[in-house]
């Protein structure tokens, strides 16, 4: 967070002090140095060292409280993806992950382009949608696996309302289609279903927030031109808003990915791994495999294909926004 | 281009307090143990397990005046949660003063194993420790003759509880063999009453059930064997088990994932259901919060098979051997009173378990802890597999081959991957 002021100065500095700042040490750069240092330790001891000492214990021999750190090859890595319970957690991380963006990202646009028509109260309905995202990850699982479990929660107002072929929710074992994958069965798990539901809940009023903003920068006059030229309501937002919104959503996916691939607490709290795995996810496997199975070496393995995972999807955002900086 | 500012800012913001967020969890554990205070660890937060935490603790500070006792509990389940922060703070080089731990093959032995753990030989010695324990509870916790920890309490992992209203209405009785069981669970639910509540939220409790199946079905001997690592997992005893327990499963609630297992006794309180497998820390559940009277409401009874054997869940706390000087005595003391018959008189009643002293008087407990003390006295003890009971690699790996098994019911698969986690983690 500290790197945010000094890029915030660099950014609005008028013009004349851009070029005062080439020079070397100016006051201005002395100051943010000195600033910057502590968090620049920190990261690179707390952050960097710490990863980098993972990566080398998934190397190693160390799967019991002994520290063994002999050289294990990528023995940990195979016995990780040969595992049936880490192959079910690619499989429900890529359905997931998918469903969980474009869930945000379709129903924060569409509730962002409700709120931004000058209604009125809107800022009481901000406020509500924004709500799920101040409970706690745990809270919001507790809360929907009441809600969602099939013998006492939504079902029984279902029932009451004469449906017949009540869904099974995160309880569901059945994966659609289903084709055999690896040891696996590969599509989607319905149970998953369930979980993007409550995770759709708590974060798609994130998504709405940053596209409101977005929709609030883009000039009236714009559209208003657009309106003159004989766009329709439909037109304008094809070509003209969304075009404006890009920005927003290239930020919004990527922090929505790495948002995803991390959970942990929501499901934890809600489903646990579930039956056959269906809504396990690489992170409750690491914390099984590292903090039950005492399996350092194997947990800090999947720990590893997490981050470069992560790392697939933020590095190229971080190229292309330094890019459309310097341009 | 405004717009890409503050995205992009937003961005790095965003990225760097999800890595701030990974810091924080890493510098909590850096507060150490001073010399004037004992760092006591367990997961014990509930309210009545912290309650009787607090009378142990109380008797400690009255007896060295001046000395803090600094309550360091992690919440969450069978203490997966504290597990995982001691073992962060083990390999920091910061261990507690003294731990919870099961005895049995579990942590405790891996912590031994690891040198992490200093041998109490000489504390049993001068406390007069060997004839207050008996031999097998002791030998849970002996490694070449080497004792590493202090019992505190005793609880039993092979409970049938019942509902006494719905068996009487019925005319059954809590069945001691399988076929008794599956005859009474065809009864039950051709009345509409779910024979068996089954919780497995935690992702334990169906390896639990499982569990007391296999002693049940293969019988005591040949199930320490199996825990000892000298039997096959692939025999014709464990194929019968699993089949056991697969039927069994079709007479449960079919929501069983979702609850957690108090919530599974609570339905057999609330008449719901007939009968729940579970470790005897129900028995709190059913008295303090359901407000239901033993052998009047509820009733309880060996699980199928295995009358004659106590499959032994017990907490113990042991001395880190990193520890030194003042450190060191003050955790020593503090064992001291763990083991003491006054600290565990106050303890157990509190806590719903009894004390694993010979001397405990039966009359401190009420009508379920006076019967499981007399099966403990006499019965030989068993290990719990999902409880501490064996290699945590072992019981991971176990409680995931669970999870697929009751899924697609295929016991070949189930016991061939349990023969080789047993393989890469060795069992004794």
């Amino acid at each position: 967070m500290s790197v945010l002021p000094e890029t915030d100065q660099t950014i609005s500095s008028p013009p004349t002090q851009a070029i005062r700042h080439r020079r070397r040490l100016s006051p201005n750069k002395v100051w943010s140095l000195v600033t910057l240092t502590p968090s620049i330790i920190l990261l690179a001891v707390f952050v960097y060292y710490f990863i980098f000492w993972t990566g080398y214990v998934s190397f190693s021999n160390w799967n019991s409280f002994i520290q063994n750190m002999s050289w294990n090859g990528f023995n940990n890595y195979i016995a990780v993806f040969q595992s049936f319970r880490f192959q079910s957690d690619l499989r429900n991380m890529v359905f997931f992950t998918v469903g969980y963006m474009v869930g945000c990202l379709v129903l924060g646009m569409l509730l962002a382009l409700l709120i931004d028509q000058k209604i009125k109260g809107e800022g009481i309905l901000r406020s509500v949608f924004l709500y799920p995202m101040a409970i706690s990850a745990a809270a919001t699982g507790v809360i929907w696996n009441w809600i969602l479990n099939p013998t006492t929660g939504l079902n029984l107002i279902l029932k009451a309302l004469g449906v017949h072929h009540l869904p099974q929710w995160y309880l569901s074992t059945a994966i659609v289609p289903n084709f055999n994958i690896g040891y696996i069965q590969g599509g989607l798990p319905l149970a998953l279903v369930a979980v993007l539901i409550a995770s759709l809940w708590q974060w798609t009023g994130f998504a709405m927030a940053l596209y409101l903003a977005g929709l609030r920068a883009i000039p009236e006059e714009i559209k208003e031109a657009a309106r003159i030229d004989g766009a329709g309501a439909f037109r304008t937002f094809w070509s003209v808003i969304l075009p404006h919104l890009r920005p927003i959503t290239t930020t919004a996916v990527v922090m929505l990915m790495a948002a995803s691939l991390k959970v942990f607490d929501l499901i934890y709290a809600m489903t646990g791994p579930g039956s056959n795995f269906v809504t396990d996810l690489p992170a409750l496997n690491m914390f099984d495999t590292t903090f039950q199975g005492n399996e350092f070496a194997q947990g800090a393995a999947i720990a590893t294909v997490l981050l470069i995972l992560v790392l697939i999807f933020i590095i190229p955002y971080l190229i292309y926004t330094i890019r459309r900086e310097a341009a | 281009m405004n717009k890409w500012k503050v995205a992009s800012s937003l961005g790095t913001g965003f990225i760097s307090l999800s890595l701030v967020s990974a810091t924080a969890l890493t510098s909590a554990y850096a507060a150490g143990s001073s010399s004037g205070q004992v760092d006591l660890f367990s997961w014990w937060t509930g309210k009545a397990s912290s309650k009787a935490l607090q009378t142990v603790i109380n008797i400690y500070e009255a007896q060295h005046k001046g000395q803090k006792v600094v309550n360091d509990a992690v919440a969450g389940g069978a203490g997966s949660n504290a597990k995982a922060v001691l073992a962060s703070r083990m390999e920091a080089g910061n261990p507690p003063s003294t731990f919870q731990v099961h005895v049995g093959n579990g942590s405790l032995l891996s912590w031994i194993q690891a040198g992490d753990m200093t041998p109490l030989n000489f504390l049993y010695k001068s406390q007069g420790w060997y004839k207050a324990f008996p031999k097998s509870l002791l030998n849970l916790m002996t490694v070449k003759g080497n004792i590493y920890a202090v019992p505190i309490d005793m609880q039993r992992a092979n409970v049938l509880w019942y509902n006494t209203a719905i068996f009487k209405k019925y005319k059954l009785s809590p069945p001691s063999t399988f076929a008794a069981f599956f005859k009474d669970a065809a009864i039950l639910k051709s009345h509409g009453i779910t024979p068996l509540a089954l919780a497995n939220h935690g992702n334990w409790e169906t390896t639990l059930l499982w569990s007391d199946v296999l002693l049940g079905t293969v019988g005591r001997v040949e199930y320490n064997k199996l825990m000892d690592g000298k039997a096959s997992w692939t025999s014709k005893g464990v194929v019968e088990a699993s089949k056991n327990y697969l039927k069994m499963m079709t007479y449960v609630n079919s929501d069983y994932e979702a609850l957690h297992w108090a919530q599974a006794d609570g339905l057999v309180a609330d008449g719901k259901a007939a009968m729940n497998v579970m470790g005897d820390w129900a028995q709190g559940y059913f008295t303090t919060t359901a407000g239901l009277k033993p052998l009047k409401q509820f009733g309880w009874a060996a699980t199928p098979g295995t009358k004659g054997v106590f499959a032994a869940v017990s907490d113990a706390f042991g001395l880190p051997s990193k520890l030194s000087g003042k450190a060191k005595t003050n955790a020593i003391n503090f064992l001291k009173v763990v083991g003491s018959a006054k600290a565990q008189t106050e303890f157990n009643p509190l806590k719903g378990t009894f004390s694993p002293r010979l001397d405990a008087n039966p009359q401190s407990y009420d009508a379920y802890g006076k019967d499981a003390m007399k099966s403990y006295k006499k019965d030989p003890l068993v290990l719990v597999p999902g409880q501490g009971g064996l290699n945590p690699g072992f019981t991971t790996a176990l409680e995931n081959a669970m999870s697929v098994f009751t899924s697609n019911k295929n016991v070949n698969q189930f016991l061939s991957t349990l023969a080789s986690a047993a393989k890469t983690n060795p069992l004794p």
